[in-house]
């Protein structure tokens, strides 16, 4: 038996004591959870706003750990520190072929695949502690878990660098790279990031180092946008400033060239589209706010591009397609590629290039697992990212 | 348009439809080519229109493998209940011939025997088999292998025509096998390309106990 971070309804989780992972398929390994963090899309789960998952569910999709056992045809040696890809990815099916990793073909039980076929056209893949839509996979918020596929995943870490340096390899480090590349950034961009949390704050860091000349950060949170402006970005709050004029006007009237939407279906805003989305999301209808969304697709310069790292998961209600269409845009979405980018991040980690632990603003134990949601939820401005660590003391 | 052999009737599905009295793949083939239907490009078995009363299915997957690999995997056709849930297991008893006994899962711990033998084989691209007389299910099957573009590997597209028995236990059969009759096909079809491009099948169970499999076994 194990502790784990359980989710038991809206705005109710538990560590609870359940079934420790074993080994099923010859290619899984177990980790040793060291490291796990509270991820902004683990919101929407704790909000429930995303369909499909069931009480007792096992969170987490950022972690890392030991290697305690391994399957026969796993790659990992006992006694490895790995870091774990949020997207479980079998390497061998046509979109892992073509570094497409987190659309695997593979990965999400055949017999979880329908719900996702319904409301997509074609089945997710598999992912770690998200809904039986991915899959229904035990997450990381826990002392162990199982890792199928664990000789295409999980990448290797070297013991001088500690785990709060590496551990956000796992999600949001490549989520927020992917979302610049996504955004094709060219020298003399401006680029306008929505939200300043862990992904937007590192959207902003990489847009810097492709070579965008200014980014942009929205967001109403005064310490995450000082967490922006130290990173070089300028900075918009919206509950101060007219956005879409200060983006016109900061773009010296022709609009952003690149819009990245780091916030996804839960966007705060007062809009009256919005308010209605809020209670569609309350009675259980599942629409999307797209207040965001909406928003980026007409600061945008005509001809611009467009990239979504923020989770949607439904259907959204009077879209700009007029704006969509008539601008001429670049659309660039999904979830990340993880597998494709961990080793080149390892490396910019390692030499220094990217920094990773300016944003951890709370370390707690695993036991605290339930308060850590709560404070993050609450009290975004000074709960920038949450780290737990099964092994720490109360 | 390479992939078109799906379509247009062909000798395989005139014996079949003999031999169950019903032209059942016969008619899903060429659903779309006879007269009076629209005749576009579409599979017939998507066809808007019902074949009575035998249960059609028909899916296709494109798995990165060669032809000739998960042809002759499927050839065996002891290897089926490797991915096939409702298959308990298949005995070859004549595998030049291509005769098997196929024992079903039925509801309530009860299985179903069912003679097959193939009725058409070509090297790496179909192979079909039907039930043999006087069997308890009146049941045919069809796979193809047929080559995906550039290096996606190749096409395998299963149609599954049956008709379930009278009394009792073919009530049973038939709504265990009819509750939804695209599901199983598809999801075992889902089971044979993860078997043969991972070399396993998925499941997010934390031990074995609780995979599908298991909870099958001990139900």
């Amino acid at each position: 038996m194990m502790r784990a971070l359980t989710w038991h309804g809206a705005k109710d989780v538990r560590v609870d004591t359940v079934d420790d992972p074993e080994i099923i398929n010859p290619r899984d390994a177990i980790i040793k959870i060291t490291s796990t963090a509270i991820c902004g899309s683990d919101l929407h789960l704790y909000d429930g706003v995303i369909p499909g998952v069931k009480p007792g569910d096992v969170l987490g999709h950022e972690f890392m750990g030991e290697v305690v056992e391994t399957g026969s045809g796993s790659s990992l040696k006992k006694g490895q520190r790995v870091v774990v890809p949020f997207t479980i990815a079998c390497g061998g099916c046509f979109h892992c072929k073509t570094l497409q990793y987190s659309a695997c073909e593979n990965s999400n039980p055949a017999e979880k695949q329908d719900m996702s076929s319904t409301l997509y056209g074609q089945p997710m893949s598999g992912l770690f502690g998200y809904s039986h839509l991915t899959g229904g996979y035990s997450g990381g918020q826990a002392e162990y878990v199982r890792v199928p596929f664990s000789d295409v995943g999980p990448i290797v870490v070297p013991d001088h660098l500690e785990d709060d340096k590496v551990l956000f390899l796992s999600d949001i480090l490549p989520t927020g790279w992917m979302a610049a590349e996504n955004a094709d950034i060219q020298p003399d961009d401006t680029v306008a990031v929505w939200g300043c949390g862990p992904v937007g704050l590192f959207a902003i860091q990489s847009a810097l180092i492709m070579g965008a000349t200014s980014v942009i950060a929205i967001d109403h949170y005064p310490h995450r946008l000082e967490l922006a402006r130290k990173l070089g970005a300028d900075v918009i709050n919206f509950r101060e400033s007219d956005v879409r004029e200060a983006l016109m006007e900061m773009s010296g009237g022709i609009g952003v060239d690149a819009v990245l939407d780091a916030v996804g279906m839960e966007a705060h805003g007062f809009a009256i589209d919005n308010m209605l989305d809020v209670v569609k999301q309350k009675v259980g209808v599942g629409a999307d706010r797209g207040g965001v969304l909406k928003q980026a697709l007409l600061a945008v310069r005509f001809g611009g591009k467009v990239s979504i790292p923020g989770v949607y998961g439904g259907l959204s209600d009077k879209f700009p397609t007029g704006a969509l269409m008539e601008k001429g845009l670049q659309v660039r979405s999904g979830q990340t590629h993880v597998q494709k980018y961990t080793k080149d991040l390892l490396a910019k980690i390692e030499d220094g290039t990217l920094d990773t632990t300016f944003l951890i603003s709370h370390r707690l134990p695993l036991e605290d697992a339930a308060r850590g949601y709560k404070c993050f939820k609450e009290e975004q401005d000074s709960w920038t990212k949450v780290v737990l660590k099964p092994g720490m003391e109360h | 348009m390479h992939h078109r052999t799906g379509r247009g009737p062909g000798a395989l599905a005139v014996g079949f439809g003999l031999a169950l009295g019903g032209l059942v793949i016969g008619s899903v083939l060429s659903a779309k080519t006879r007269k009076g239907r629209s005749s576009d490009d579409a599979p017939g078995r998507t066809a808007r229109r019902s074949f009575g009363k035998y249960e059609v299915v028909g899916r296709t997957v494109t798995i990165r493998k060669p032809r000739a690999e998960l042809f002759a995997f499927w050839r065996d056709f002891s290897n089926l209940a490797q991915f096939m849930e409702n298959l308990e297991h298949v005995d070859v008893t004549d595998a030049r011939a291509g005769r098997a006994t196929w024992r079903i899962k039925a509801p309530a711990g009860q299985t179903l025997d069912v003679e097959t033998e193939i009725v058409r084989e070509e090297d790496r691209k179909l192979i079909a088999w039907r039930s043999v007389d006087g069997s308890q299910i009146n049941t045919e099957g069809r796979v193809t292998f047929e080559d995906a573009p550039g290096e996606r590997g190749t096409r395998v597209t299963l149609i599954i025509a049956y008709d379930a028995p009278g009394g009792a236990l073919g009530k049973a059969i038939a709504k265990a096998f009819q509750r939804e009759p695209g599901v199983q096909a598809r999801h075992d079809l889902k089971r044979f390309k993860m078997l043969m491009e991972t070399g396993e099948i998925a499941t997010s169970a934390r031990r074995k106990d609780q995979t599908r499999a298991a909870q099958q076994e001990n139900a």
